[in-house]
């Protein structure tokens, strides 16, 4: 095992250099252009050969984002969320009264955005219901049907009907801190990262528990691969996809684990189109990795600090990668 | 790639201090005073303003329990949350100071460097600095356990509003807190006046400074030590015993106390961790904190530690300087710690 990968199939070669000119937090795409989100404040916009374009967004640091295609949709430590477009337009959607951090932010599939501040989850769709969770939300996550929004909280999570405003929110419990919530694309299972580190999921229909465990970091990066058939995560040193081929999930099963390395995965991105994931590691390399027989290709080679940030085009033919430092590139594998 | 440098990191003082103590002023010392630094202030109210070139960000303190099965082992939420924030500006912070409400453990704070990992990758607690009220803390100590705690936990402690007591007063309060925690630096202050560099940037001197005062009634000073064990099941343990000593009385807090373990002869190291271990294990609860520098057989390095209740910190600092005398020296602050028993083991994890 080495981390080199010197024997490893290589398209680092197709690889274009993008000065970020900052550490790299996120990546997203519009259409074929590539959205170098950073730190604080700016988002750099690359396309194929064009010079990138520097846009700046906000006052303070970048949050979080979420991208639909359309638009990228921002929170800041400056207490506004702002939508930005694939020409670099930007429009402010909200401003927090009290100028909060807005720490997570999440888009329905009908264009509806939720963000929160605090204790407090907003949702902007024909009109602003607000919901005030039990503690500091962790983390959004729309569920992909039926305008229903998952609010992650200390000691579980809270399903919330933002056009229902008289109904109670449903309460999952499960002891513990929980940071990020994601949503499997047939809206089955909510799976939450903790604090500790691990992933809690729960089966809707029946609220089943599912606990994912034996990571050496907090997980701070997973994706569903296409069809919802895994979820890949970071946190450990080999990529683990937990199966959700079944109604069961991964109740009861093993983990696939794939490209061991002595760093561990920081980032993890899946394919749109195809059972491959891209995994970006500790030490700056990025690989991409087959699930079916875990065959490994080369994208990037080992840097100088972590890779923070990847992203694929809808088509599945760019990848953008972006590092701690501030490297940054997109690889054309067309 | 390796980890980032100790000195990479950026410096978190925690600011702690029971309620009307001077805490407030001493922040807004910090923030007005042409420090020519960047620094990022957590402080327990809503809504962010920035002073000048410094970040002030409202947060509720959240204390968080973590699900590991241990019973002491909790982390604010809230630091988490916007440590990971304040990282990602590119214009990085000289330091980060976190204040705490006056009712606060100071231990899930400490706690959350040594938990979570990638603000421990980014950031390191530098100090506990704690304002005592001259005029109220000893009542303070008696009635509330949350003061006591916030003056075991401090690596600084500033003596405020000195104007307020006589000098028989002040000499008082500073041997109660002698009482409870030998190692900390001691400042009298009125209004929270102290040059900055006394309270911020404390780190690189700090262990070794610590570990090399000889607590004089704990050892040296020919008082027998033990004495204490022998009779202090006749009495109820809010008593707390003065003498004389060389002008400042001494007093042994019945609850809390210090042991200090020095050593001239290299440990064993799997024997070493395998102790601490396992008496933080048992004994974590009561143990607020824990220091040490070790020299181990066949090591040419260092090892420094800390420790908050059950939690253990630690890492190789650097190689031994030449001449430099290679002696192993640990303090445990806490609450009725069984010091024979703790003496004893370590004895015997000498290589």
């Amino acid at each position: 095992m080495t981390d080199t990968r010197n024997n490893t199939v290589s398209v680092v070669d197709r690889s274009h250099p993008v000065t970020a000119g900052g550490a790299v937090v996120a990546a997203h795409f519009l259409e074929r252009t590539a959205v170098f989100v950073l730190g604080e404040g700016a988002m750099v916009f690359a396309a194929a050969q064009d010079e990138p374009r520097r846009v700046a967004v906000h006052e303070g640091a970048i949050l979080a984002t979420a991208a639909d295609g359309d638009r990228v949709v921002s929170g800041g430590d400056d207490g506004t969320v702002i939508a930005t477009n694939a020409q670099g337009d930007t429009r402010t959607l909200a401003t927090d009264p009290k100028h909060r951090w807005i720490d997570h932010v999440a888009l329905a599939p009908d264009g509806a955005v939720a963000w929160s501040a605090g204790k407090t989850a907003f949702v902007q769709a024909k009109e602003l219901r607000e919901f005030e969770a039990p503690s500091t939300v962790g983390g959004l996550a729309f569920l992909p049907k039926g305008f229903r929004l998952a609010v992650a909280h200390y000691d579980g999570a809270s399903l919330w009907f933002p056009n229902a405003p008289q109904a109670a929110p449903e309460k999952l419990e499960w002891k513990g801190s929980h940071l990020g919530a994601t949503v499997s694309p047939d809206g089955r299972f909510l799976v939450t990262t903790m604090q500790e580190p691990m992933l809690h999921g729960w089966r809707l229909a029946d609220r089943q528990h599912m606990r994912m465990s034996g990571y050496a970091a907090r997980i701070t990066s997973l994706g569903w691969t296409i069809g919802g058939r895994w979820l890949a995560t970071s946190g450990s040193t080999q990529l683990i996809l937990w199966p959700f081929q079944t109604k069961d999930g991964p109740m009861d099963k093993q983990p696939r684990l794939l490209a061991p390395s002595e760093h561990r995965i920081e980032v993890v991105a899946c394919h749109p189109r195809q059972d491959i994931v891209a995994a970006g590691y500790g030490d700056g390399m990025v690989l991409l990795v087959r699930i079916d027989d875990g065959a490994e290709i080369l994208a990037k080679k080992p840097g100088e600090t972590p890779v923070t940030a990847l992203a694929w085009s809808a088509d599945g033919k760019l990848l953008a990668f972006g590092t701690e430092s501030g490297e940054a590139g997109l690889i054309d594998l067309a | 790639m390796s980890a980032p440098l100790s000195s990479d990191k950026i410096p978190v003082t925690v600011l702690t201090g029971y309620l009307g103590a001077g805490k407030t002023t001493l922040l807004n010392r910090i923030l007005s005073e042409p420090h020519g630094k960047k620094y990022a202030v957590i402080v327990n109210e809503f809504g962010e303003i920035g002073i000048d070139n410094d970040l002030v960000v409202g947060v509720d303190e959240e204390v968080f329990e973590m699900n590991n099965g241990c019973i002491c082992c909790t982390v604010r939420g809230d630091l988490v949350r916007i440590l990971d924030g304040l990282m990602r500006r590119k214009r990085k912070f000289d330091a980060i100071i976190v204040e705490t409400t006056g009712l606060a453990d100071p231990a899930p704070v400490a706690q959350t460097f040594f938990i979570d990992e990638n603000v421990g990758r980014k950031t390191k607690l530098d100090a506990v600095v704690t304002v005592a009220d001259a005029k109220w803390l000893n009542d303070r100590l008696k009635d509330a356990p949350e003061a006591k705690n916030q003056i075991a936990f401090a690596d600084v402690i500033l003596i405020n509003k000195t104007d307020l007591v006589s000098p028989e007063e002040l000499h008082e309060v500073e041997a109660r807190i002698r009482g409870i925690n030998p190692y900390a630096k001691v400042h009298k202050t009125q209004r929270a006046q102290i040059p900055l560099s006394e309270v911020l940037g404390r780190n690189a001197f700090d262990l070794d400074r610590i570990l090399n005062i000889e607590p004089e009634f704990l050892e040296g000073d020919g008082h027998d030590h033990h004495h204490d064990h022998g009779h202090d099941h006749n009495h109820d343990h809010d008593h707390q015993q003065g003498h004389h000593r060389g002008g400042l009385k001494h007093y042994h807090d019945e609850e809390m106390q210090s042991v200090s373990l020095r050593s001239d002869k290299p440990l064993d190291p799997d024997k070493f961790f395998q102790w601490v271990q396992d008496l933080v294990q048992k004994e974590g609860p009561n143990i607020l904190r824990c220091k040490g520098i070790l020299a181990f057989k066949d090591d040419d390095a260092r090892f420094v530690f800390q420790g908050v209740h059950m939690i253990l910190d630690g890492d190789h600092q650097r190689l031994w300087n030449k001449g430099e005398k290679r002696d192993s020296r640990i303090i445990f602050i806490g609450r009725n710690l069984p010091e024979e028993k703790i003496r004893q083991e370590f004895e015997s994890c000498i290589a």
